[in-house]
């Protein structure tokens, strides 16, 4: 369970990112953040990876509150969560298998074992036979998929994907959203930061819409789940 | 390795200053080690001999013999009676001619040549000690050697002061070097840092590759003016030992470079020391300005 409870985040400059906001998600959900730039989707993320800390409130994340944590947990806590980015963040000098294999190394397995996982995981993503490739021989789908292996690979509880789609055309953005939901159906939570429209329709989901850093509605399926403010011009 | 390869040009540059630094170092090093040596064989083969008045009967001289052995300065004294004297000069000067030394069979000519011959702890103290013996009653004549003992303190002194601020000045360019490596190593890898910290990378993780490749700079900047120096050194002892300290005369037994391997082990020992410790400290705490959890 990931639960925001009246969390505020206003930046140095003033910048008020977040106001008062309060979002329950259920363990196994698929979740879709919508909203126009500056809404505060990236920094609703960002805070679910304690990258940036709330100015107040409580982020609670498998009953962990993520204020109180030390430190010192803070990798631990991570590896309990996949990341997947709109640029793909891969390493250029890595062929597919290492970028994939890079986030095991990272976090002490042992080589044996990411022998056996590795395939597993190109297997999933469907690039078993791409495996030796490195990230400019291969399509913006294709690198978008090793992200998502890379991001599954130490399974995590929880997968954030942050414009997934923004840099695929319609028919990759499709196969993306349809191996997220794959995996979803395998147990994962997948929380995905979209601006498209067209794939929040299409997919049938529970979409929370942001703007000026509160959610102004939450819908699922197409119908009003709830909604948790209204928008008040001006006003938190 | 790949990492000192990406910035090949910045990892020479810090590679070949701390060589520099430690080649400085390790010359330095042997001239020192070989001047003490010199010095130390100075103040076992160089002595202060003392003559007494002619009126000083020996037992006189053997009282101001025992006063003077007192002295904290004194290592070693021997006495030389005027008969002990007069065989000696016989043995160095008449040697295959005796019959012109028979000429003077009953007369001893250094009868009154009784001396002690002093050898000091440290040679330094060698000014502080004649002034003592040449104020003492009955002392005639104190035969020493000035040059030798201020040659060897000031030499020293001064090789001192001049390594100590010329791996001073190196130390910091390589200090400055291996940091900026380093952060341009960060620079290079700041994705996949980023990527690390969010995939549960501890700090340590990060940290390890830069460290590791400070450490190689390091340790490669330290083995290769370590090499060189063993080779220099030991044709220079060879040569030296051929051509020029025999033409030293009497100074050759004194005047001799140590063996290479007498100065190696601990030379290198520090060499490999300050390389990998400037490699491993500097790595450590550059890097540090770029981990964030």
């Amino acid at each position: 369970m990931i639960e925001f409870s009246n969390v505020t985040k206003t930046y140095k400059a003033g910048n008020k990112a977040i106001r008062r906001l309060n979002i329950q998600i259920a363990d196994g959900e698929f979740v879709f953040i919508v909203g126009r730039s500056g809404s505060g989707k990236s920094t609703l993320l960002k805070m679910l990876l304690k990258e940036v800390e709330p100015t107040s409130g409580c982020i609670l994340v498998g009953g962990q509150n993520l204020q109180k944590m030390p430190k010192r947990a803070v990798p631990r806590y991570r590896r309990s969560l996949g990341m997947v980015f709109q640029d793909f963040r891969l390493l250029k000098d890595r062929n597919v298998y290492e970028n994939i294999a890079f986030a095991q190394r990272v976090i002490g397995v042992p080589t044996r074992k990411i022998r056996e996982n590795v395939p597993a995981m190109l297997q999933l993503v469907g690039l078993s036979a791409k495996y030796k490739f490195y990230p400019q021989q291969l399509s913006g789908g294709e690198q978008q998929r090793v992200a998502i292996a890379r991001a599954l690979i130490n399974r995590p509880e929880v997968l954030l994907a942050d414009e997934p789609t923004g840099n695929l055309d319609r028919q990759n953005a499709d196969d993306i959203m349809w191996l997220l939901e794959q995996i979803n159906a395998m147990g994962t939570t997948v929380i995905v930061v979209t601006h498209s429209q067209e794939i929040v329709d299409s997919m049938q989901k529970r979409v929370i819409t942001m703007d000026k850093g509160m959610v102004v509605s939450d819908k699922r399926g197409g119908e009003i789940y709830e909604i948790q403010h209204a928008i008040v011009s001006g006003k938190e | 390795m790949k990492n000192i390869c990406r910035n090949s040009l910045f990892s020479l540059a810090s590679v070949a200053t701390i060589s520099a630094c430690i080649f400085l170092f390790c010359l330095f090093f042997s001239v020192i080690a070989n001047v003490r040596n010199i010095a130390g064989l100075a103040e076992t083969t160089i002595g202060i001999t003392v003559f007494f008045d002619e009126d000083m009967t020996e037992e006189e001289i053997l009282a101001l013999g025992d006063e003077i052995s007192g002295r904290p300065e004194v290592r070693e004294m021997n006495y030389i009676s005027a008969a002990q004297a007069w065989e000696n000069f016989k043995t160095e000067y008449f040697s295959g001619m005796e019959e012109l030394a028979e000429g003077f069979a009953d007369d001893n000519p250094l009868a009154a040549s009784a001396s002690y011959e002093i050898f000091l702890t440290d040679i330094s103290s060698q000014d502080e000690m004649v002034s003592y013996l040449q104020g003492l009653d009955g002392v005639r004549k104190v035969n020493y050697s000035k040059d030798v003992a201020a040659g060897f303190s000031g030499f020293n002194r001064l090789a001192g002061l001049l390594s100590v601020a010329i791996i001073g000045i190196l130390l910091a360019v390589s200090v400055f070097l291996i940091s900026n490596t380093i952060h341009v190593a960060a620079a290079f890898r700041k994705t996949e840092n980023q990527i690390m910290r969010l995939i549960g990378a501890t700090n340590f993780m990060i940290r390890a590759p830069f460290v590791v490749e400070g450490t190689v700079l390091g340790l490669a900047g330290a083995l290769i003016p370590l090499g060189v120096i063993y080779f220099l050194y030991r044709q220079a002892a060879a040569y030296a030992g051929e051509h020029f300290f025999p033409a030293a005369g009497g100074l050759g037994s004194i005047l001799k470079l140590l063996p290479i391997e007498q100065i190696f082990p601990v030379m290198a020992a520090v060499s490999l020391a300050l390389g990998v410790g400037i490699g491993f400290f500097v790595s450590f705490f550059t890097i540090r300005k770029h981990l964030k959890v």
